[in-house]
């Protein structure tokens, strides 16, 4: 079985309240080198398959499709073994 | 008028809009999202709420309704759609609006009156409105901050698809009068052909005599008047 770790973030020109308010508290927690913030979404799928290709392929699909907003948001992914992201 | 409103699991302005559709005199019905037949409208209204719990986006889930289809199938016939809120952001994911709801820049769920001004007559929703109509309409969401590329706007601007936007009393439009952080103050856009229209404000809770204000009447009527001439 295959496991796709897919993050979805908003692009960098889409400005990301949530992510401020983080670095606003962040600071207030003192601290202050931490100068952006940016919060996004992680998603996993496991796939009753072990052919990385066609995984790849069908994750890529899955994305476009429904999982980002191509307007605001861009993502990526890795695929790893069910064995393996569990260790 | 026939007017179908469609109700999503977690749609919760479904009977506000049925209601005030039939307080101005239409046949409204409200259609389940797996239903497949719109039961042949004039006017189909996508409610306010929070369709599939909001998850993965506002709006995002509600496209794989059954009824979707027909929506859009209706869209493409030049058939009249209107997406009040959780509607309007259906509509951007389905693709029959262009750009996108973000977040609140002030990350609050806002509830509250607002001004809004005409910014184009053009539409069936607005017909006979006259331009510069400073309208009290309620808002109340979290994701209703439109967001969209400079190309986008620039074709909005361009096609007049801008059709509400946020301002004071007066109708002056600024940043100080922008709720929650929308690109050039827009509250309502509609598509390039006139028969869609998205819209933040909720017309349908300022319809009628029980509330205080009845601007959102003038969007109903607008409608009765141009179906009438058509």
């Amino acid at each position: 079985m295959l496991v796709a770790k897919i993050f979805v973030c908003l692009k960098p020109n889409v400005l990301d309240p949530q992510g401020k308010a983080v670095c606003n508290s962040l600071q207030q927690l003192g601290y202050t080198n931490v100068i952006e913030a940016r919060v996004s979404k992680y998603i996993e799928l496991t796939f009753d398959s072990d052919n990385e290709e066609s995984i790849w392929k069908e994750t890529d699909k899955i994305c476009q499709e429904l999982l980002a907003n191509p307007n605001t948001e861009h993502y990526w992914f890795t695929l790893e073994n069910k064995e393996e992201s569990q260790s | 008028m026939r007017v179908s409103v469609i109700t999503f699991p977690g749609s919760n302005c479904d009977h506000d809009a049925q209601e005030a559709f039939a307080y101005y005199g239409h046949k409204s019905r409200l259609i389940w999202h797996k239903d497949r037949d719109l039961q042949n409208p004039d006017l189909v209204v996508l409610p306010g709420g929070f369709s599939y719990g909001d998850y993965l986006r506002c709006g995002a889930l509600a496209r794989f309704s059954p009824i979707v289809e027909e929506v859009m199938a209706f869209a493409k016939k030049g058939g009249l759609i209107l997406g009040i809120c959780n509607g309007f952001q259906i509509l951007t994911e389905c693709g029959l609006l262009p750009g996108t709801l973000l977040r609140n820049i002030g990350l609050d769920f806002i509830c509250q009156h607002q001004y809004i001004r005409v910014e184009d007559n053009n539409t069936a929703f607005t017909h006979q409105i006259p331009e510069g109509t400073v309208m009290d309409i309620p808002i109340a969401h979290k994701e209703g901050n439109y967001f969209c590329s400079d190309e986008i706007l620039k074709e909005l601007q361009d096609n007049h698809q801008i059709v509400f936007r946020y301002c004071d009393k007066q109708g002056n439009i600024n940043a100080e009068y922008n709720p929650n952080g929308s690109r050039e103050n827009i509250a309502g856009i509609c598509n390039r052909t006139r028969n869609i229209l998205g819209m933040m404000p909720h017309p349908e809770r300022a319809a009628t005599p029980y509330v205080t204000s009845n601007d959102g009447g003038k969007i109903f009527a607008a409608l009765e008047e141009y179906f009438n001439l058509n």
